[in-house]
């Protein structure tokens, strides 16, 4: 196997499909100062793990992926993918790598076949390969029905599931998703969880940004928080939740204003509070007994709910914020 | 089938055949997705190229022109109106289809449909995506002027066998032009003031007026004369007027070649650079 790249090294000597350290992007502004989108991150991913980047809109989840897709220079750093340098051999990692965008750009007046034929002929296979493999990822998708349709008459999730597909046409040796949920129903969600969990279990390495936690939880082995261009911690779903938060939470609703009179009471009876709009949130090793506790405070909340920690939770304790807004 | 779906971990070998890596292997890949693209328009592509002429010249050439001989030719250089006129007919021709594929269809796949984004997540490069929309304009404006040719032909108006060149010419105009519009292109974030429409309006229909089209140079008042230096068309009329009836020395041939030249080079140039800089980020 041969590369037009010169530093191109064979892929079994490579462990960390993705190795970068003090990775930095910075945008030029006209209209005064520059925009810091990534300020030094580290990754390290080995192969085969399935790897979120978790954080709010404009964390600059969004940027990183691009850098990692060699579709956006670095400004600052070092990065390696699949061994080989983004600068220097774009052309040898993109022929490896799946893409799965957050902007749709499936060509529209196009059947779905078509769409994975043409996809497929970019990395330069024949004709007979990709005929081959858009039915076989057509069947993955579970879009052989709508083999022959247009694009534009799919559903969201339908064409969400054809970029993953699509993404597949040269067997990648690692896919990158890109908000691969954002926008679609609860059900479409789940089929393409199921999809990718599928992909997963094959031992496809998966890098994925998200901001939603239920996600990060479904389907990342080890995930990075990132907020402001900068990682903020690291570790399985598991790990940051027990690291980051206790094992309960306490949510109390009230009309939304009045929480703020009774943070302090509240404040009394837990380690930490949390104080969202219309909403206090206690966490607790023991939900049950602090809810007991919050009555006996007499704090008058509408309501209380006992749940267990999320990922979310690990947010807010990290930042400050909520994730969705 | 096995890899992705089925191999641990997907690697190429196989199931996955080792592709053809080779730069020119991705533009022709390019070109060939830009041309499937097209397939759906082809037919009402052909037929406006045949329509388009027949209406032209029958207005203009037979209707206009039997009005313009009863005059004499000497203006003209000797020649029917018909025959005058039928080359800069067919280099206005290309100057449109050009702006078409460069304008709204080449923003589209930037801004709209995005898929030049989708090329670029693959081993095709800018450069690559450029070329081959390039080498995509080229066989359309070859394609379409090869169509004006024999229209041409039929009523007897395309010249001697060195007419035939009128095609190449016209198609060198139009990729030059194109380099620019695809410029304008790849650096527009929205199209809302109608940058394309005020090209058209004050680029391409004043260039069709102005550039000896229908009418010789020395026709206009002598300050008028340098708009139609500065108009691609004007040139490719004068090289393809002498391509079919001659009369141009040659050292003005080499000139209007080495202007359409320096606007493809240099148009070229700087869309590399704008394809670049939208798609790479």
């Amino acid at each position: 196997m041969t590369t037009a790249a010169s530093t191109a090294t064979p892929s079994s000597a490579v462990a960390d499909l993705i190795v970068a350290s003090d990775l930095q992007k910075t945008f030029p502004n006209k209209k005064g100062e520059p925009v810091h989108a990534v300020r030094g991150i580290d990754l390290r991913v080995p192969q085969g793990e399935a790897f979120g980047l978790l954080g709010p809109n404009g964390a600059g989840k969004s940027t990183t992926m691009r850098m990692i897709a060699c579709v956006s220079p670095r400004t600052g750093g070092e990065l390696q993918i699949l061994g080989m340098d983004p600068n220097l051999d774009g052309i040898a990692i993109r022929d490896r790598l799946g893409v799965v965008p957050q902007e749709g750009n499936l060509d529209e007046e196009l059947s779905c076949r078509e769409n994975l034929i043409v996809y497929g002929r970019y990395f330069g296979f024949s004709r007979k390969y990709c005929a081959a493999k858009a039915d076989e990822l057509l069947e993955f998708a579970q879009l052989t029905a709508k083999a022959s349709a247009r694009v534009s008459a799919l559903s969201g999730g339908m064409k969400r599931r054809l970029t993953i597909a699509r993404a597949l046409v040269n067997e990648p040796d690692m896919v990158l998703l890109d908000e691969p949920t954002t926008g679609l129903d609860p059900q479409a969600r789940h089929v393409l969880w199921d999809r990718l969990f599928r992909l997963k279990q094959q031992g496809v390495t998966l890098i994925l940004t998200t901001h939603y936690m239920d996600e990060a939880e479904q389907l990342c082995d080890r995930l990075v928080v990132v907020d402001g261009g900068r990682i903020v911690a690291e570790g399985s779903p598991a790990q940051l939740i027990a690291q980051y938060c206790t094992r309960e939470v306490v949510e109390l609703r009230f009309t939304p204003g009045a929480q703020r009179q009774h943070e302090a009471a509240a404040t009394a009876l837990v380690e930490r509070v949390e104080v969202l709009p219309d909403r206090l949130l206690l966490y607790t090793t023991d939900g049950d007994s602090t809810v007991e506790a919050v009555h006996q405070a007499g704090i008058p909340a509408s309501s209380s709910l006992v749940r267990r920690s999320t990922l979310e939770d690990v947010f807010l304790t990290l930042t400050g914020r909520s994730l969705v807004d | 089938m096995s890899g992705a779906l089925t191999g641990t971990p997907a690697r190429r070998g196989s199931g996955a055949e080792q592709p053809r890596r080779s730069g020119w292997t991705y533009r022709v890949r390019v070109w060939e997705a830009l041309m499937r693209t097209w397939r759906p328009y082809f037919w009402s592509t052909l037929g406006e190229s045949i329509a388009a002429p027949l209406a032209l010249l029958l207005a203009l050439g037979v209707g206009l022109g039997s009005l313009v001989d009863r005059r004499g030719t000497e203006a003209l250089g000797g020649v029917s109106y018909l025959q005058f006129i039928a080359p800069a007919l067919l280099c206005a021709a290309a100057l449109q289809a050009a702006f078409s594929e460069s304008s709204y269809a080449a923003f589209d796949r930037f801004k709209w449909r995005r898929t030049a984004f989708a090329m670029t997540a693959t081993p095709v490069t800018p450069a690559m995506v450029l070329d081959g929309t390039v080498m995509f304009i080229a066989t359309r404006l070859l394609l379409s002027g090869t169509a004006y040719y024999l229209i041409l032909l039929l009523f007897g108006a395309a010249g001697g066998p060195w007419g035939l060149l009128m095609v190449p010419i016209a198609t060198l105009m139009g990729v030059g032009v194109a380099t620019w519009v695809l410029v304008l292109s790849a650096s527009l974030d929205e199209d809302a003031p109608g940058y394309f429409n005020l090209v058209l309006r004050f680029g391409v229909v004043p260039a069709t007026l102005f550039s000896a089209s229908y009418f010789p140079l020395d026709q206009l008042p002598g300050y008028l004369r340098p708009l139609a230096w500065i108009s691609p068309l004007w040139h490719a009329n004068e090289l393809a007027r002498d391509a079919a009836i001659g009369g141009l020395p040659w050292w003005q041939v080499g000139l209007h070649l080495v202007v359409l030249t320096v606007i493809v080079v240099v148009g070229f140039a700087v869309a590399r650079q704008r394809f670049r800089r939208r798609l790479e980020f």
